[in-house]
């Protein structure tokens, strides 16, 4: 469970260009929940994300995992408990290392290194069956340099390297975004796939209300660094895009101009 | 040119191929420009040196030697990761601060070793001849390093060094420590650079304070020259292609200074590297606009 109180986050504070990024933000997501969250630029989504996995310190607040006090540990003190999957596909994988390289890392996430070889022959044997679930014949490929592969077919398995240890909160950061939309189709029903697979308790941040409301149990909408609109169970079963925009104009009291949100 | 220094060439190559490990490892692996390596080789050489003229035992020294430039390199690596000073400037400052050391630790500007025991002529067979006989064990020593770094970055623990180098980022959201894993690599990396310092003491007869100059540029065009023999990412082929590279380079620089048609002199040898590394960095690039050609 991750329960997130009151964090608040000024961006260069005391300059022309100071952003409060996180107003009071507080959010509680129960263990085994899907959330979608959502919010136009700037809202305080991505500051979110990276205030929970820790790449971002928060100025005041608290942010608690299954009743851990994480605000104060580093990004590799969180990983043993934080999984996460990167919006650039770039960005989850090491280019130079190989495929099972790249998966013996996630295999050990938030474990200590030792000396003992990294890829074993029966780790190897399930890496290979993982990937051969993707069907995208990357289970014949293990020692290919993961550099080689399209952005899809990193992102997949950035997804499955998150799933192959144990966490208390899976992070998926726009990880559709950067995808065209075929890729993009493909990528979303994999998480979908994996988080039921694995009962994990997951926030995923999107630009795209569609998605927000089709996968998931819970959808939450920022604005302005604070959590504006929070829908689960029958209410949110018969929403659609337009009724989330109402609302949020409503709860707002202002007409969203984001086309990237309307379009999504 | 003659068999003595045919040999005498791959004595110093192997010797630094030891050096161009060690700059692999920070470079390439890392992503750390570590210029340290310019004073932890004369480091390596000041204490195996200092250590043997006081009548300590060559292996120990060479030990002694070796962990030196462990500590070297942890420093560099202290002053980027806890002090946040950038990389480069952290090496540049070790690097001039192991001047002084080194000085300190001699007492003079240089340690002759001329009668003194060494690793070499206490292993020496009575069949061999020296010149023969140090390269044969130099080949040994170099094997063995390579083939344990080969085992060490496929281990969980190396495989971290290599990921902080490669993505960071990803890294540690692996839960890598990365301070932790820049601090080890920059150790092993200095450790062996060390290592070939007081190897390099111990056949050229001593150590002196100026022998770490240019000893990056040496180390990092080994790596270049290497690189361009034998393109690979595969590790146990990179580190045998830095060890050629070390080797080739110095059968370069042996073959410049003794063609007398060439009319080269010693004074010629930073010019005869940078035209070395030169020509390296550029044949990859020509070959591959030729086979583009060819493809097209």
């Amino acid at each position: 469970m991750l329960k997130a109180s009151e964090l608040r986050l000024t961006f260069n504070p005391g300059t022309p260009i100071e952003t409060q990024a996180l107003r009071g933000m507080s959010l509680e997501i129960p263990t085994g929940q899907f959330v979608t969250v959502i919010g136009s630029n700037g809202a305080g989504k991505s500051t979110f994300l990276n205030a929970v996995s820790g790449e971002q310190r928060v100025d005041s607040g608290k942010i608690e995992i299954d009743g851990i006090d994480m605000t104060r540990q580093p990004v590799w003190g969180r990983a043993r408990h934080v999984a996460r999957v990167f919006q650039d596909p770039l960005a989850g994988t090491c280019e130079d290392l190989t495929i099972e390289e790249n998966m013996a890392l996630a295999k050990m996430r938030g474990e200590r290194r030792g000396f003992s070889f990294a890829v074993k022959p029966a780790l190897r044997e399930e890496f290979r069956a993982q990937l051969s679930t993707l069907g995208l014949g990357l289970e014949n490929r293990l020692s290919d340099r993961i550099g080689l592969l399209s952005g899809g077919q990193r992102q997949a398995v950035s997804l499955l390297m998150a799933a192959l240890q144990p966490s208390r909160l899976l992070l998926l950061d726009e990880h559709t975004a950067a995808l065209d939309p075929r890729t993009a189709a493909f990528v979303l029903e994999l998480t979908v796939r994996i988080v039921a697979e694995h009962k994990l308790t997951t926030m995923m941040v999107t630009h795209s209300m569609r998605q927000a409301l089709d996968v998931g149990q819970r959808t939450v909408m920022l604005h302005q660094g604070r959590v504006v609109l929070d829908v689960s169970g029958k209410e949110r079963e018969g929403l659609d895009v337009h009724h989330l925009l109402d609302m949020f104009e409503k709860v707002r009291g202002e007409k969203i101009d984001d086309d990237a949100l309307l379009l999504g | 040119m003659s068999l003595y220094t045919l040999l005498g060439a791959l004595e110093i190559g192997l010797i630094f191929s030891l050096v161009a490990l060690g700059v692999y490892i920070s470079f390439r692996l890392l992503r750390f420009p570590d210029l340290t390596v310019d004073g932890s080789f004369p480091l390596g050489g000041a204490v195996a040196a200092t250590m043997i003229a006081a009548g300590h035992d060559p292996f120990t020294a060479t030990i002694a030697a070796t962990l030196a430039g462990a500590v070297a390199g942890l420093l560099t690596g202290w002053l980027n990761v806890s002090l946040k000073i950038m990389d480069l400037l952290a090496s540049i400052l070790m690097m001039i601060a192991l001047y002084s050391i080194n000085l300190r630790i001699m007492g003079k500007p240089n340690v002759p070793l001329i009668t003194e025991p060494t690793v070499f002529n206490l292993l020496q067979p009575e069949a061999l001849a020296d010149y023969v006989f140090r390269p044969l064990l130099l080949v040994l020593v170099v094997l063995a390093v390579k083939l344990a770094l080969d085992a060490y970055f496929s281990t969980q623990s190396g495989l971290a060094i290599r990921a902080t180098g490669s993505n960071a980022r990803m890294a540690r959201a692996q839960g890598v420590n990365t301070g932790m894993a820049i601090l080890a690599g920059m150790a092993l990396s200095n450790a062996l650079v060390g290592l070939a310092g007081a190897l390099f003491a111990q056949t050229q007869g001593g150590a002196d304070i100026s022998m770490g100059v240019g000893t990056i540029v040496i180390g990092l065009a080994a790596v270049i020259v290497g690189e361009s023999l034998l393109p690979s990412r595969k590790l146990y082929l990179a580190t045998i292609a830095v060890i050629l590279g070390a080797i080739v380079y110095r059968f370069f620089i042996a073959l410049a200074l003794n063609s007398d048609f060439i009319g080269l002199q010693a004074q010629d040898l930073n010019l005869v590297t940078a035209v070395l590394v030169t020509v390296a960095l550029v044949v990859p690039r020509l070959r591959a606009h030729w086979s583009g050609k060819k493809g097209a």
